[in-house]
């Protein structure tokens, strides 16, 4: 059993050693990850050293913590001292941080070993680690196909059994699509749940940090781990920290659940779903979602009726300007967030005759292009004369989102919709941007209003390929949401074990 | 100026605000240390580091717009973005169309009201020095090295309205601005050492007309000299443009010591600095509650110290003296406590231009006039314990009676001074006939031989007394 909360439970009585643990996930990555490319760096000696003084606490009656000797993998946006943090960028290669991100650190005081930094597309942009600087990562599913981006290198990781846990980023649905992809569950907090601090910034109003487990109660369970205020974060909620994992054992009897129409509109016979309850979906309907995907979602919808829910369906108008408004304000962000890696401080620095030749040679060597394109959409987004019609525009379809979320709240507790209008694609296969854009069509709208949303497995699509739902819901609900995500998985059919590793995602 | 016309100013003031830390981090906010030791990871814009605004810098902001009459509002910070190397993350951040502080007014000493537009938070910039190029200028260089030590400190930009409308009217408004900023500890504000900056918006117009023509933003204009000069200056050349039938370009002009300003470069394109709000920071919001915490712990004005100072008899230009030297209070205490204040004003006036004088407490002063009004000291002897008191303030130290004591100044007794009046007077019989002749002025040999002999603790004013006396009048 190599579910974080049995390693940690293990761990702390005693039953089997940290270090043990260790070497049979280091062993794994040995063995499989060249295949995979989930990680940048495996930290195996600093992991050993962690994992031995973790031994040694129990050795000596202390406990550890909840999450005692269980490896974790970082997506390499997140800092870590002392160890190369390069956002897949050729910008950052080898640039060792002088701190730690505040989820490394309380990861680390909860008693996790941190095993590896995990490849992702540069700086967090893209929807499939193809844009990683230093090669892609695959998914174990099929090696021929994206995990997913941008966190592709942490759902991978946790996919193929490399780690039972990981953490990613996610400002647009990065680590919710890749879950989807992978087959696993991850999770995209409330805007402000948990810290940012040490976080890499894309878009600094979006960017979550969020984990990626192999089940929806050790995804609860590292959720619990790096919620909380952070003063060194001002958008950090002064929150209370719920019991997430409590929260999984909450009936879903009686919650009323949506079924967002702009985003399930083709499909089978509305009649039959969701016990007849769900009637003919209005308004626009966003097309490139795939059949068999919108199909898992009435069967999740017809899952949770049978578990005594009220399912109806729910429309959410704003939804289908999400993706024009998120890119607009995001590369806006990006563009401002980016400007520092100008080769004075810090990483990469190709010389100049000038300051402005220096900073120019630096960042045509250091971004790779799809880095570079969006740098420049949002520089033109925010210029002069085009800053009311683009990114001001973009703003009030980010408050005509959230009123049009509010309003679906008013009725429903939770919403339902796939996490990805596909299941993963074969390399190469979106390499028009504004179709690999169209990956985020689903999660996006949550990264606009804030509001938490995860991805939970749900049966299969395409070529037998795994199938994620998205359950969404009102800031600061995610423990409605982990209930749901938890009936849901109850219901599930077994998925299919990754081609790559025997026994792994188990 | 030609009568025709008249110049228009408006000001931008930059002051660097005394707070211990910097505007969004933790880093001591100091000079004069090693370069780039007191930075932090926010500081230096590394990956993954957050802004946390600084409490201090927000209440010293908001008591400076109080003093200005300003109304403290809702503000948002906003990032300016251009590429410099000492700007740590390639953009600044700074408060754009909605400052905390916006319509107040400062009333010049001299009579005239100018409008406040607004005051607004935002963080400085590093250093750079060029390396090999002249005087560290960036033309030849080879070089340049950046220290980020001023990166983040806090500044606030007060921007006046144009409604200054000479050199000299500017000049003291600054005073004024600089007295108010002392008062408030907002800032050390000293214009040569760069911790209050000033860039002058300088047009002129036709007398009378109401327009607002063409400016140009002057810089580095680090004394009030250069203020006035370069607003003279810089009004001279527009008037002459127009005359010669030209008119000015709107650019930003440097002062320099030759007495002229020089255009610092033609941007052959407008600068944009494509300003959106800082997601990193939430909006600041301050209720009513601080404001009034603020507005209770705020000191008293230097207008309202000069009126006060004015009704204890100073004249308007001693009262200027007093209240620029932050020694109002201490002046207008001791006279509250009873001292005498013609004493006390001229004290301030003539004899406190002493570091340490702002340490001196009240009652100090207040016991130190009253032994020199009864007579235990004289005027001379009064100042040197003065002296005594600043070099050893604050504390018990600085006891008026007790430095007197030490420096041995005890009142002379009349007798003795009666018989070295007598004696100067035998001393100098031709200047004494004289004297008795009814020319006062000769007084002077007398009081200077006496003083003379007492090694000047005599008390001058005694010994004309006793000279009157001696002649019969």
């Amino acid at each position: 059993m190599n579910a974080a909360r049995a390693i940690a439970a293990d761990v702390r009585t005693g039953t089997r050693r940290a270090t043990d643990v260790l070497e049979e996930f280091l062993g794994r990555i040995e063995a499989h990850d060249g295949d995979v490319h989930a990680f940048n760096a495996v930290t195996a000696e600093r992991a050993r050293a962690t994992a031995a003084a973790i031994d040694a606490a129990v050795d000596e009656g202390r406990n550890p913590g909840p999450l005692a000797g269980v490896p974790v993998a970082f997506k390499d946006n997140l800092c870590t001292r002392g160890v190369a943090t390069t956002c897949s960028s050729r910008m950052l290669e080898g640039w060792q941080p002088p701190y730690d991100a505040t989820v490394v650190q309380t990861m680390t005081a909860a008693g996790a070993v941190m095993i590896g930094k995990t490849n992702l597309d540069e700086f967090a942009m893209g929807s499939s680690t193809e844009h990683s600087a230093f090669g892609p990562t695959r998914n174990p599913y099929d090696l021929a196909r994206v995990p997913g981006g941008s966190s592709g290198g942490s759902a991978a990781a946790v996919a193929a059994g490399f780690a039972p846990l990981a953490l990613g980023s996610d400002t647009g649905g990065s680590i919710r699509q890749p879950a989807s992809l992978c087959g696993i569950v991850g999770i995209k907090p409330t805007y402000g749940r948990v810290s940012r601090f040490g976080l890499v910034a894309f878009a600094s109003s979006f960017d979550q940090i969020g984990p990626f487990a192999t089940d929806v109660a050790d995804a609860a369970l590292a959720l619990g781990v790096i919620s909380g205020h952070d003063p060194a974060d001002s958008t950090s909620i002064p929150a209370a920290v719920p019991d997430f994992e409590a929260a999984l054992e909450r009936s879903v009897e009686g919650l009323r659940v949506g079924v967002v129409s702009e985003l399930t509109g083709s499909g089978r016979n509305d009649a039959a779903v969701g016990g007849g309850a769900l009637g003919d979906a209005a308004g626009e309907v966003l097309d490139g979602i795939d059949a068999d995907v919108t199909e898992r979602v009435f069967e999740a919808a017809d899952a949770l009726a049978d578990a005594g829910a009220t399912v109806g369906r729910v429309s959410v108008p704003a939804v289908t300007y999400g993706l024009t408004a998120y890119y607009l304000i995001a590369l806006a962000e990006a563009s401002s967030n980016l400007a520092r890696y100008d080769g004075t401080r810090y990483g990469l620095r190709v010389e100049g005759a000038d300051v402005e030749e220096m900073n120019r040679m630096t960042r045509r060597a250091g971004f790779g292009d799809e880095v570079k394109a969006r740098i420049m959409l949002g520089t033109f987004a925010l210029s002069a004369g085009y800053y009311d019609a683009y990114y001001g525009k973009a703003q009030r379809v980010r408050m005509l989102t959230r009123r049009d979320f509010d309003a679906a709240y008013a009725d429903f507790d939770v919403l339902l919709s796939p996490t990805s209008p596909c299941v993963a694609f074969r390399f190469g296969e979106r390499a028009d941007p504004m179709t690999m854009y169209r990956c985020d069509t689903c999660t996006i709208p949550s990264n606009l209003s804030g509001d938490p949303a995860m991805s939970v497995p749900f049966g299969t699509g395409a070529e037998d390929l795994p199938v994620g739902v998205q359950v969404m819901a009102p800031a600061l609900g995610e423990e409605t949401m982990l209930a749901v995500a938890a009936a849901l998985e109850r219901a599930a059919p077994p998925l299919p074990k990754p081609q790559l590793v025997e026994g792994a995602a188990t | 100026m030609t009568a025709e016309w008249e110049i228009v100013v408006g000001l931008e003031v930059h002051v660097e605000l005394a707070t211990d830390t910097k505007l969004f981090s933790a880093a001591p906010s100091r000079f004069g240390d090693d370069p780039n030791t007191n930075v932090t990871p926010v500081c230096l814009g590394l990956p993954g580091s957050l802004p946390v605004l600084n409490r201090r810098a927000v209440e010293l902001a908001m008591a400076v717009g109080l003093a200005l009459n300003c109304e403290i509002r809702p503000s948002v910070f906003h990032r300016k973005n251009y590429f410099y190397p000492d700007m740590p993350k390639d953009y600044q951040v700074s408060q754009y169309d909605q400052p905390i502080c916006s319509d107040g007014w400062l009333d010049v000493p001299g009579g005239s009201r100018v409008g406040i537009e607004r005051a607004h938070l935002e963080e400085d910039a590093g250093k750079t020095t060029h390396l090999g190029g002249a005087d560290g200028r960036i033309h030849g260089a080879v070089g340049a090295l950046v220290d980020y030590n001023r990166a983040g400190t806090p500044l606030l930009e007060i921007v006046s309205r144009p409604d200054i409308g000479s050199a000299a009217e500017a000049s003291a408004y600054v005073e004024e601005m600089r007295a108010i900023l002392l008062t408030l500890g907002a800032s050390d504000a000293r214009l040569e050492e760069g911790s209050m900056r000033v860039d002058a918006n300088i047009s002129v117009r036709p007398a009378g007309s109401g327009e607002l023509r063409t400016r140009c933003e002057v810089k580095n204009l680090n004394s009030l000299r250069s203020l006035r000069s370069a607003i003279d200056y810089e009004a001279r050349r527009h008037i002459e443009l127009y005359q010669s039938g030209e008119a000015p370009v709107q650019e930003t002009r440097h002062w320099s010591e030759d007495g002229r300003t020089h255009s610092l470069r033609s941007k052959e394109e407008a600068d944009d600095y494509r300003y959106f709000p800082e997601p990193d920071l939430v909006p600041l919001v301050p209720d009513d509650e601080w404001i009034d915490q603020v507005r209770a712990a705020m000191p008293e004005l230097p207008a309202s110290q000069r009126a006060r100072l004015n009704e204890c008899g100073a004249d308007p230009e001693d009262a200027q003296v007093i209240a620029n030297r932050g020694l109002a209070p201490l002046v207008l205490d001791a006279v509250a406590a009873g001292a005498d204040a013609s004493r006390a004003v001229t004290h301030a006036v003539q004899n406190l231009a002493l570091d340490g004088a702002e340490l001196l407490e009240a009652a100090q002063l207040a016991s130190l006039v009253q032994m020199e009004i009864s007579g235990q000291l004289t005027a001379t002897q009064a100042k040197t314990v003065l002296g005594h008191m600043c070099e050893r303030a604050p504390g018990a130290g600085a006891d008026p009676s007790a430095i007197a004591a030490e420096l041995g100044y005890e009142a002379m007794d009349s007798g003795e001074l009666e018989a070295l009046v007598d004696q100067a007077i035998a001393d100098n019989p031709d200047a004494w006939a004289k004297f008795c002749a009814g020319e006062s002025k000769v007084a002077g040999v007398f009081v200077g031989a006496v003083m003379k002999a007492t090694r000047g603790q005599a008390d001058g004013k005694a010994v004309n007394q006793i000279l009157a006396l001696r002649r019969g009048t």
